[in-house]
């Protein structure tokens, strides 16, 4: 009899644990990522696992980069303060799911905007923060110097689970070429391989083999073909389903670009509340009611411009001034003959 | 008194019901709140993406089912090699740790204990990585015999090829189905006569001269396509022709091999030493030569305190073969729950196929590796 109570009071506590975790199911439904952010005290932000000038953390655990800086302007917005960031390195492979299980809430991570991806498998994309294609890296003494000196049989390393596997697919069917891909999850060991020997050549974004080329052995050995074979705009990604906290996210990076373009920079946003031009006091809170229609403060767009930067500083910190990618190519604005375009905030 | 018994198995079965249906049901519930659909339709769609080593034909334009396959069939290759390289130097480690002579002894001893001692991971890295920076480019390479080629892009080898490929493999069917019988004929005729037949020659005769007469008669061809070099640019090579075997699988087998040979060796020591002393001294003195007492006194013993163990070692080594993944080798994980769920966004049901594969790959050895050990067990009367 003692035993058959013993079962009973194990049976009932497992109804318990069912039981709850049943009422959190119910809270979460309404899947309230502002609410539950503002609680805990930090963003929960998907970075790569060290792409410098993206997401690349330093020997003491800091992380920079354009991707980044992202998830800091959120956390500035919705926080107040652009250090309250919990960062979850992940790989190509595991970044989706991370973000739809709710591990992560923004996925800043250098990922291509696709429509299978934006509308089949739980994701929203908010935006472009960067305007990006895929190339070639190859040895400078192999007398290769375009993309039509591939032979076939020509080897090509590159990250698996990425749009680089489809876009190499695409790119050797469409010339006729044979070609060898040797796919590894993370892209250290990729880089690890193609200086070996391993690979004829490594592909993948443009920016990625610029910043990936200062982690080999003889960075110098090494060049990038002029060509492009894809489109590729990377950007922030959210969990489907929370169109307040998409709008934060995407609001939060268009407040970046804007800044730039109306001249707003961290060190001027300030004096710029006296500003003349009622665009500008609106970008930094001292005209119009934006906040609330985000469900933030009026200051949201004002800390993240002083904390962060606007989208040109973030650039030039993360991008130009390591030598990375010091021309802004297509990632210029549009005023200055490049493509960043973003509605206006009014 | 019955009911006493029974309540608590159907409330064990009810919670059971009752947990997989709540995770079920919340997975539902979730997906469709995120707007992830559900199904197995993706499996007959174009992949689109390629794969660098395939034991069947495959390219992007094949289904995600057949990525499957490529991946699936890549698992198994690269345990079988495993299994059997990890049994002959398992067996060989063990035997020579309980050697006299105390070099061996000491060597095996070593062995065993460094290589089970470290992450089987770190192994892998740094094998690929190890042979990688050891291995020359091809251009550079040193041919062995003349036809093979270790590079660092892979192993080249002579590839033959066949003429009516089919008959040459019905013929060594043939033959090993008529080894079978031979065998069980042998058998009954030492039961009922006790005279022994020499089956181990009519079996090697069989294998012989079955497929040799495929070649006479059945129009049997196969002629050797040796890999020849070849220039891709000014300063990178490959070779092309024959076949190819990726520095990834060569260096993932030998590391499973040598990591899983250790935990086999310790096993086949365990068995012979579980065989009592006497035993051997009895065999030996009813006259059985040392050969015959290895064979008919102490395997026979030792196999039985052997197989189960080793077992667990063999389906240990298969689920390690999914650390392939980090080296870029196409298995099951690095193309179908890599790839492929990337490429879909299905990754309930990818992982549940994956997952489901892998215990049928392992109750398959299991109940394969039970059927020999009832074999070899004693069969008390």
């Amino acid at each position: 009899m003692f035993k058959l109570v013993k079962r009973l009071t194990s049976v009932v506590a497992m109804f318990a644990v069912l039981f709850t975790f049943t009422t959190e199911t119910m809270a979460a439904k309404k899947s309230k990522t502002l609410k539950n952010t503002q609680k805990k005290g930090f963003v929960r932000c998907g970075v790569s696992q060290g792409l410098p000038g993206f997401s690349n953390a330093d020997a003491a655990g800091n992380w920079t980069g354009v991707d980044v800086d992202v998830c800091r302007a959120v956390a500035a917005a919705v926080l107040g303060d652009a250090s309250k960031v919990k960062f979850t390195p992940l790989s190509a492979k595991e970044r989706f799911t991370a973000l739809t299980s709710n591990e992560i809430d923004i996925l800043s991570r250098n990922t291509t905007w696709t429509l299978s991806r934006d509308a089949d498998i739980g994701l929203t994309f908010v935006g472009v923060n960067f305007y990006d294609g895929q190339g070639f890296m190859v040895r400078k003494n192999s007398g290769i110097s375009s993309v039509n000196d591939f032979k076939a049989g020509v080897s090509a390393c590159t990250n698996l689970g990425t749009t680089t596997e489809l876009n190499m697919r695409d790119f050797f069917n469409s010339k006729g070429i044979k070609y060898e891909p040797v796919t590894f999850e993370k892209a250290d060991e990729v880089v690890a391989a193609y200086d070996a020997g391993r690979c004829d050549t490594y592909t993948t974004d443009k920016s990625g083999l610029a910043a990936q080329r200062i982690k080999l052995s003889n960075p110098d050995d090494h060049m990038v073909l002029p060509e492009t074979i894809s489109k590729e705009p990377l950007g922030p990604v959210v969990r489907q389903g929370d169109s307040v906290w998409e709008d934060i996210v995407r609001w939060s990076l268009n407040t970046m670009i804007e800044a730039e373009e109306y001249g707003v920079t961290s060190a001027n946003a300030d004096s710029m509340k006296t500003s003349d031009n009622p665009a500008v006091k609106r970008l930094v809170g001292a005209e119009g009611e934006l906040g609330a229609a985000l469900g933030l403060d009026n200051e949201w767009s004002l800390r993240i411009i002083k904390q962060v930067g606007n989208y040109g500083e973030s650039y030039k910190r993360n991008i130009a001034d390591t030598g990375i990618l010091p021309d802004r190519g297509p990632n210029e604005l549009w005023t200055k003959g490049g493509i960043l375009y973003v509605p206006p905030a009014r | 008194m019955n009911f006493k018994k029974i309540l608590p198995q159907l409330i064990t079965l009810v919670v059971v019901i009752l947990v997989f249906g709540f995770f079920s049901y919340n997975a539902q519930v979730n997906m469709e709140n995120r707007g992830i659909t559900f199904g197995y339709g993706f499996l007959s769609q174009e992949s689109s993406f390629d794969v660098q080593f395939s034991l069947i034909e495959y390219d992007g334009s094949h289904s995600y089912f057949r990525a499957y396959l490529v991946g699936l069939l890549n698992t198994i290759l690269v345990s079988v090699i495993g299994i059997i390289f990890a049994t002959i130097i398992g067996v060989v480690v063990g035997i020579a740790r309980l050697s006299s002579n105390y070099l061996i002894e000491r060597t095996a001893a070593i062995y065993v204990e460094f290589f089970r001692n470290i992450p089987l991971l770190l192994q892998i890295f740094f094998w690929y990585f190890a042979a990688l920076r050891a291995l020359p480019l091809p251009e550079k390479a040193e041919p062995m015999f003349g036809v093979f080629f270790l590079t660092i892009k892979g192993f080249f080898i002579p590839a033959f090829i066949w003429n009516n490929l089919d008959i040459f493999i019905y013929s060594v069917i043939a033959a090993i189905i008529a080894i079978i019988f031979v065998r069980a004929y042998a058998k009954k005729k030492q039961e009922n006569e006790g005279t022994q037949t020499p089956v181990l020659l009519i079996s090697i005769g069989f294998l012989i001269i079955l497929p040799l007469l495929s070649f006479l008669l059945g129009g049997v061809d196969a002629s050797i396509e040796i890999p020849v070099i070849e220039q891709l640019s000014k300063t990178s090579f490959t070779y092309k022709g024959g076949l190819k075997l990726p520095p990834e699988l060569i260096s993932l087998a030998l590391a499973l091999s040598l990591y899983t040979a250790t935990f086999i060796a310790e096993c086949v020591r365990a068995g012979v030493q579980g065989v009592s002393k006497g035993q051997k001294e009895a065999a030996a003195s009813i006259g059985l030569t040392p050969n015959q007492v290895l064979k008919l006194v102490v395997m026979p013993q030792a196999l039985r305190i052997i197989i189960p163990p080793t077992t667990n070692q063999y389906l240990n080594l298969t689920k390690n073969s999914s650390l392939a993944a980090a080296i870029a080798y196409p298995d099951l994980v690095l193309v179908f729950a890599g790839t492929a769920l990337m490429q879909t966004g299905r990754a309930i049901e990818i992982v549940s196929i994956t997952m489901l594969t892998y215990l049928t790959l392992s109750i398959t050895i299991s109940i394969f590796m039970n059927w020999y050990n009832k074999k070899i067990a004693i069969k008390e009367k």
